[in-house]
């Protein structure tokens, strides 16, 4: 048991959870409390004492299922009828339950093992789902149509898939550990937490978990600005309260109070590259500032693929965000020929919208700074960033892709401070610095 | 003292009280119990962290004391504080009163001191810790790791008996790896629509289980559109009372639309779930 707890927690540290050593001497204290028998308060137990942050919770139940698999009940029960009747029956119950997993372990069984090289076999999930395919299931199992009732029904079909996609995922990645051995799959199984995956290779699913995260992010990062607004240099002497103070010791003034200072609040111009291959990245970026908006005096943005447009106004206070994103993308004036073209940006930019720059506005500009082999204009972007107090460029692909094909990102990079910003934590440590 | 037995003896304890826990919440209650430590709960708002000390403390027969966090708490409000005017009053009235003046008559015990002094079980519930100052987040380590506190003019107060201490957190900012550290962590997130159903019946008595059960998926589907802000339990649970108040037996489009405000509180949040559910 030592051997698995020291070898468990080696394989979380090297995913990337940070498990200190007094709290993995904490984990195996509490194992002593507990009866080992019942997995679920031994996962819990880890969970309690190793992992401190929610994002870091889903690599940790990946790498749980590895180390302390679950028993297989017994000899497999034989699914003799169609598997897909079954499936269908189960999907309309509770996915708690020890038959739907023993159901899912039946199926990777069944149609999970594909010839991966000439004598090699390996478990995979997709043929398992492709046999199956649950989402062909959806329109026979929603009992009723029209209106609120299906919604539900549709919405507790497709959690209920989603468990079963996960129960498979996870069974799978057992019986490739069972052949050849943990170490080898812990290294692959774990993907890294949400605000750390590359803006570039989000899935849709993923596109969604992070918009849900703006407003969270959004207060963290608020809470966090006022604090450091807060301190530091404190202003004059507030006459009224100090006094009010000293009543409490006899009159005499023991402490002082000072006045705060008044925060500085950037006036913030974004300009950001609406075209597909940045979309969501840019898209969060700007419900990000939009969240933020309290922070700036004033924010106003500008979209563009091949010619520039104000968007300020879809993302009026207390508007629904994915309805700003699809009227940005279908009423404003941002494309000509569908093809980026920077240089042409930047000039259409200076003609039309220059008196938005003043000396009290920082600039964003979010892009990949790759412009079909344009011109690039970088005299025309060193006259706008001369404009303003700050200027910068986020750029969401990696450092190392800067300059490959048709990226100008370094001659831009010339004018403008760039700085990589590839997920949402390197972006909220972005803004924290600027605000 | 033992707080619970074992995870599944805290689970019944704390259903008892009517608090329905799961997995995660029952053992890391047990363990917060036999180890001594701190349980850290974080997650929305809602979702029942203070509840959950509430009801520790009931299970157990213990006493609750609770230190409210807000910006600008500092060691006077937190942890003990002399008492100037009794002070003044007393060197005005005799005048070889300046040794006794920092004795205990004159301590004015403020909610962690009291816990640590507590002869019976205590709870100890330090709620919105997020909310404090970081400098907050440094007097809490000395009483939280060891459970004492120094006062310069009377020397340590050490705890006879740990008090179980809970702190909550809406993750506004995050809490230093130091106090993390020394806690147990439980994320407390939104229930599965059974666990819902279950909680919603227990707080609502009266209320007929198919309703619960509508109420339950329809928060749930409302859950996973993109919303501000998500419903949480106590909002479920609202509308659950609503609907008795008002008489309807079963949550239709029309009753949707019409008590959409309990559960939703922004006007774009409700626009949206109105376009997704097709209500209206």
């Amino acid at each position: 048991m030592i051997d698995r707890h020291i070898g468990f927690v080696h394989a979380l540290r090297e995913s990337g959870l940070p498990v200190s050593l007094a709290e993995g001497l904490d984990a195996a204290d509490a194992l002593r409390h507990l009866d080992l028998s019942v997995r679920e308060n031994l996962r819990e137990a880890y969970a309690a004492t190793l992992v401190k942050r929610p994002q870091h919770r889903e690599g940790f139940d990946v790498l749980f299922d590895l180390w302390f698999p679950a028993t297989t009940q017994g000899p497999p029960k034989h699914h003799d009828g169609d598997p897909r009747e079954e499936l269908a029956e189960l999907l309309r119950g509770d996915p708690n339950t020890p038959e739907f997993r023993a159901f899912a372990q039946a199926m990777v069984e069944r149609f999970g093992q594909v010839q991966a090289g000439p004598g090699r076999q390996s478990w995979f999930s997709y043929p398992v789902m492709r046999a199956l395919s649950p989402q062909t299931l959806i329109a026979r199992l929603l009992g009723e149509r029209g209106g609120l009732p299906e919604k539900i029904a549709r919405q507790r079909i497709a959690t209920n898939i989603a468990a079963f996609e996960a129960e498979v995922a996870t069974d799978v990645r057992r019986r490739i550990a069972e052949e050849q051995g943990r170490e080898r799959i812990t290294r692959s199984a774990v993907k890294p937490p949400i605000d750390r995956r590359d803006f570039l290779r989000v899935t849709k699913a993923e596109l969604a978990e992070l918009r849900r995260e703006v407003h969270p992010l959004a207060r963290r990062l608020a809470t966090r600005l006022s604090m450091k607004h807060r301190k530091g240099d404190r202003g004059r002497l507030d006459f009224r309260r100090t006094v009010r103070a000293s009543l409490q010791s006899g009159g005499v003034p023991l402490t002082t109070h000072l006045r705060p200072k008044r925060p500085h609040k950037p006036e913030l111009v974004v300009i950001t590259d609406a075209s597909d291959s940045v979309a969501s990245f840019a898209q969060f970026t700007l419900l990000l500032t939009f969240a933020l908006r309290e922070q700036f005096t004033k924010v106003r943005a500008f979209a563009f693929v091949d010619t520039v447009d104000e968007i300020t106004g879809y993302f009026a206070p207390g508007a629904d965000v994915l309805d700003a994103i699809t009227r940005m993308t279908g009423e404003a004036d941002i494309t000509r020929f569908g093809r980026t073209d920077y240089g042409q940006v930047l000039t259409r930019f200076e003609e039309r919208y220059a008196s938005a720059l003043t000396p009290k506005t920082s600039l964003l500009i979010l892009g990949d700074a790759r412009s079909n082999y344009q011109p690039p204009n970088t005299e025309t972007l060193k006259r706008l960033t001369e404009k303003t107090r700050h200027a910068y460029w986020l750029n969401p692909e990696p450092r190392n892709q800067w300059d490959t094909g048709d990226s100008v990102a370094s001659g831009y990079a010339a004018v403008i401070p760039m700085h990589e910003c590839r997920n949402v934590h390197q972006l909220a440590t972005f803004i924290e610095e600027i605000a | 003292m033992t707080w619970f037995a074992s995870p599944s003896e805290a689970a019944t304890r704390l259903g008892q009280t009517g608090y329905l826990s799961d997995d995660s919440i029952a053992t890391s209650v047990f363990l917060a119990g036999v180890l001594e430590k701190p349980l850290l709960a974080e997650g929305p708002a809602g979702v029942g962290k203070t509840q959950l000390a509430k009801a520790i403390a009931e299970a157990t027969g213990a006493d609750l004391i609770r230190l409210q966090c807000y910006e600008g708490l500092d060691e006077a409000r937190a942890l003990y504080e002399w008492n100037y005017k009794k002070q003044l009053l007393r060197i005005q009235a005799e005048d070889d009163a300046w040794d006794d003046i920092f004795s205990e008559e004159f301590l004015l015990e403020r909610p962690l001191l009291k816990a640590i002094r507590a002869e019976r079980p205590t709870v100890l519930l330090i709620d919105e810790t997020d909310k404090a100052d970081v400098e907050v987040e440094g007097l809490l380590l000395e009483i939280l790791s060891d459970f004492q506190i120094t006062i310069p003019e009377l020397g340590t107060i050490t705890a006879g008996r740990k008090p179980f201490v809970v702190l909550t957190s809406n993750a506004t900012r995050e809490l230093s790896e130091a106090l993390k550290r020394r806690c147990l962590y439980l994320h407390l997130d939104y229930p599965t629509p059974e666990r819902e159903r279950d909680i919603v019946r227990a707080q609502v008595p009266g209320i007929a289980e198919t309703l619960a059960e509508q109420l339950a998926r329809t928060a749930a589907t409302l859950r996973a559109l993109e919303l501000k802000k998500s419903p949480s339990i106590a909002e479920t649970v609202d509308w659950a009372h609503t609907l008795l108040a008002l008489g309807r037996e079963i949550l239709d489009e029309q009753t949707v639309a019409e008590t959409l405000g309990v559960v939703l509180k922004h006007r774009s949040d409700q626009q949206r779930a109105a376009k997704e559910l097709g209500l209206r």
